[in-house]
């Protein structure tokens, strides 16, 4: 049954920012409900304002819309006052479209970019009305589907969710809802090993872990034959057409513009880099596809802003092509062009040049560590010089401000490295007071290094918090000064993300007791429970420090082992070894390391692939 | 010449949610999305040119609201008009759409004062509403504070009088000031007649402007 507005708005005059539980947004689907046999409502477990800034949910939305006899809804999360208000007033938590209950659908997707969202992934379940455990949902219940990046390591959230979708969402969706119609009468152990059949699909309960004395993996074994191990990822060969009907908010949103992905994928290796590692291989969009999205977001939206998506968008190889074109075509439109991921080199300011219509706001460049050695490591190789040499560059074209991005507590990080950072950043401020005096700025965000599931560094563990607290002391004393601000991440935030990154499925309990104790919103300071994970981890008799501060050894069978996503393990180790011998290997357009894309998916390979086309 | 047209229109449903600056976004996305030839600012971040009269609370709907749009080449109103019912998102609704002087006089300077309608759901009699309507505009002065700062009520009350009555429900019709450095916020009426604490809606029917100015 529809929420009645009359039962909403008396909430909505009362909660801050009341725009985000409404929906009406331009180009938002509203299906007719009685007549549409499968209903999915896409989950969104961050705030409204994150969530409407997330290509994965508008493709998704855009490919089930498109499908006959299918509807798809939104939902976000709600912000700590209206999830009180929702619940003193016992109104479930609804759909933006039709303000059905979310319980009433036969699908809730969640998305999963990140590990903090998890308690509210919890959050959302639990207003929605719906038992948290998927041992103790049955076929009267929605089916609970979660997939994106965080999901490479499905297991901390295993406990909750009926089935992972394991890489591209574009088919697999599909297939997904296929499944379903054929199996919707039967129980939910008939559902689920329909779903267990779907190329990519994880279902956790088909799966039983079994661990050693010491609390490591002993190995996870299917407990059904319809269950294969190890799920391998599915990837769309050539990427889906871009949906161009974008959402567009009527009130302010993070990234409040169209989105197109111009590139999937990476072929630069870094080390530490989770996203280069899981979306292998690199896919470009055919510069006219993009061409022709971008007029279609513009006529449909109405933004004034695009941005070009990809991991590292000099990469793409007709880059310089697309910004000029797309900078003249819209000159009349004052269309701005955002380019994330710039690399630092000449080339990156000749295009922010192009794009920047004479504005001139922040540079930003992510040299990640302070040394040359340090950035052979994560194998990210730029030499000092060049990074100042570009700074001068930038400077001299009119930027006043430049941000740099790095990390502290890579793998074989020393005290040397650190010093370097705030080094660094002094070099590149001289450079800009040689040009523009005491207004240049150079704006410093440090962050701490998560080890990833999937990359050469899941084997590393994690800095100890004396040593993050000590280096982060030592920078907030030599990067003192005019012209020099800096950023930090808080240290047990980031302790917490590294335990959920390489936890194994014991930490769903952990997650529960957390949610239970008052966690919800974790990577927001204000929301930030420290204490409620603290008394999750010690009611379980988990030690976080297992997870985060261990390192692992190349025999270890990890959490998420039996989840492939087509790069192999002894790549993985090859390139967690070269790291610790200092030596970085060149981008592998030029030259195949075989680490396993081609192997496990050569058979899809097209033209724009970045790999060659066969394994050397 | 650049074209300005002058647009009356209502707010309803979703886009009552939405702040004055976010519907002043949504206006001109849907103008883009119409395809009008909009009149951009100077400068790096060139914006459309339009100009709300008044910028409307959160959560108010309104009747009539007036905004001005400038075009870089003039349009046919009919079409303007048609081309943007068409885009514009469900909670906005053109009422009139005219092509005005553009030397005319700014629309935030003329607005004088809004005419309210507040719909409470009360358990206070109507009998004892009319009562404090009475003594409020009976009042000299009505001291209040608001973000810390005193100010008096008193003067910003135009109007005010009891529209209707319903079982449970009081609709209060009023006129506030509408100037810049004084307005009066009819929530604010509400709390001075010891409403504040009861649910209520509340819907702009009108602006009035002054008159445009001579020669």
């Amino acid at each position: 049954m529809v929420i009645p507005f009359d039962r909403l708005e008396r909430l909505l005059l009362r909660v801050q920012r009341p725009g985000r539980y409404i929906g009406g947004e331009v180009n938002a689907v509203r299906k007719d409900w009685d007549r549409t046999p499968v209903r999915v409502c896409l989950a969104f477990p961050d705030v409204y304002d994150l969530g409407m800034s997330n290509l994965g949910l508008q493709v998704l939305y855009d490919i089930l819309n498109r499908m006959e006899g299918v509807l798809a809804e939104r939902a976000y999360a709600p912000w700590p006052d209206m999830a009180a208000a929702l619940r003193e007033t016992g109104i479930p938590l609804y759909s933006l479209e039709t303000f059905h209950p979310l319980s009433e659908f036969d699908i809730l997707g969640f998305s999963l970019p990140y590990e903090v969202l998890y308690t509210n992934l919890l959050e959302m379940l639990d207003l929605a009305g719906l038992p948290l455990l998927s041992a103790e949902r049955d076929e009267t219940h929605p089916l609970v589907i979660a997939g994106g990046h965080a999901t490479f390591n499905p297991e901390p959230v295993a406990d909750f969710v009926d089935a992972f979708v394991i890489g591209d969402g574009e088919e697999a969706v599909v297939d997904v809802v296929r499944a379903y119609r054929r199996t919707r009468d039967g129980s939910r152990e008939e559902q689920l090993t329909g779903l267990a059949q779907v190329p990519g699909v994880y279902v956790p309960r088909f799966y039983d872990v079994a661990y050693h004395p010491d609390g490591t993996v002993a190995r996870v074994t299917p407990n059904r034959p319809e269950a294969p191990h190890p799920i391998l990822r599915r990837i769309v060969p050539v990427l889906p057409p871009p949906p161009t009907r974008q959402l567009v908010p009527n009130t302010s949103v993070a990234h409040d513009r169209g989105v197109i992905e111009i590139q999937r994928g990476c072929t630069r290796g870094c080390r530490f880099c989770h996203a280069g590692m899981v979306t292998r291989p690199v896919r470009e969009r055919p510069l006219e596809e993009i061409l022709e999205a971008v007029d279609g977001i513009l006529a449909q939206t109405g933004y004034g802003e695009i941005a070009l998506l990809s991991l590292s968008s000099a990469d793409y190889s007709r880059i310089g092509e697309l910004v000029e074109t797309l900078a003249e075509r819209y000159a009349g439109l004052h269309l701005s062009i955002s380019l994330p991921s710039l690399r630092i080199e000449s080339f990156s300011v000749d295009l922010a040049e192009g794009i920047s219509r004479g504005r001139r706001t922040g540079f930003t460049f992510a040299p990640e560590a302070g040394t040359e050695r340090l950035r052979s490591v994560i194998n990210k190789p730029i030499p000092t010089g060049q990074v100042l040499e570009v700074a001068r560059e930038v400077f001299a074209r009119g930027w006043r401000t430049v941000k740099l991005y790095f990390m502290i507590g890579l793998p074989g990080e020393t005290e040397a490295d650190v010093a370097a950072i705030a080094e660094l950043a002094r070099g590149v401020r001289a450079e800009g007071r040689k040009i523009h005096g005491r207004r240049a700025q150079v704006n410093v965000s440090v962050s701490t290094f998560v080890p990833k599931p999937h990359t050469p560094f899941q084997w590393a563990p994690l800095a100890s918090l004396e040593d993050i607290l000590a280096r982060q002391q030592a920078l907030r004393k030599s990067l003192r000064g005019g012209g020099l601000k800096v950023s930090w991440n808080e240290p047990q935030m980031t302790l917490l993300e590294a335990t959920l990154s390489r936890g194994d499925r014991r930490l769903g309990a952990v997650v529960r007791r957390a949610w239970q104790q008052g966690a919800r919103f974790d990577g927001w300071d204000d929301w930030f429970d420290q204490g409620a994970w603290s008394a999750g981890f010690a009611q379980e008799g988990l030690d976080p420090a297992f997870y985060t501060h261990r390192a692992r050894g190349r025999e270890e069978i990890l959490p998420w082992d039996h989840i492939a996503t087509g790069v192999r393990k002894p790549y993985l180790w090859r390139e967690w070894e070269l790291s610790r011998q200092v030596q970085s290997r060149p981008d592998c357009r030029s030259q195949c390391y075989g680490c396993g894309i081609l192997a496990a998916f050569g058979e899809l390979w097209t033209p724009a692939w970045g790999c060659p086309q066969r394994d050397t | 010449m650049k074209q300005r047209l002058r647009i009356t229109y209502s707010v309803n449903g979703p886009l009552r949610y939405a702040s004055h600056l976010e519907r002043t976004r949504v206006w001109m996305r849907a103008a883009r999305r119409a395809g009008l030839p909009l009149s951009y600012s100077g400068g790096f971040n060139p914006r459309p040119r339009i100009q709300v009269a008044a910028a409307l609370p959160v959560g108010f709907a309104a009747d009539e609201e007036i905004l001005d749009l400038w075009m870089a080449r003039p349009v046919g109103p009919t079409e303007a008009r048609a081309a943007l019912a068409e885009t514009l998102p469900e909670g906005l609704t053109i009422l009139r759409l005219e092509e005005i002087d553009p030397a005319a006089p700014s629309l935030p300077t003329r607005v004088r004062a809004a005419e309210y309608t507040a719909t409470v759901e009360t358990t206070v009699a109507t009998q004892e509403v009319r009562r404090r309507v009475e003594a409020l505009l009976g009042a000299e002065s009505l001291p209040r504070q608001r973000r810390g700062r005193t100010y008096d009520l008193r003067p910003l009350v135009e109007g005010l009088w009891v529209e209707a009555e319903r079982p449970g429900e009081v609709v209060l019709g009023m006129v506030l000031t509408a100037r810049e450095g004084a307005t009066g916020r009819p929530e604010e009426v509400l709390d001075a007649l010891g409403l504040g604490e009861d649910f209520f809606r509340v819907r702009r029917r009108r602006l009035l402007l002054e008159p445009a100015a001579k020669g």
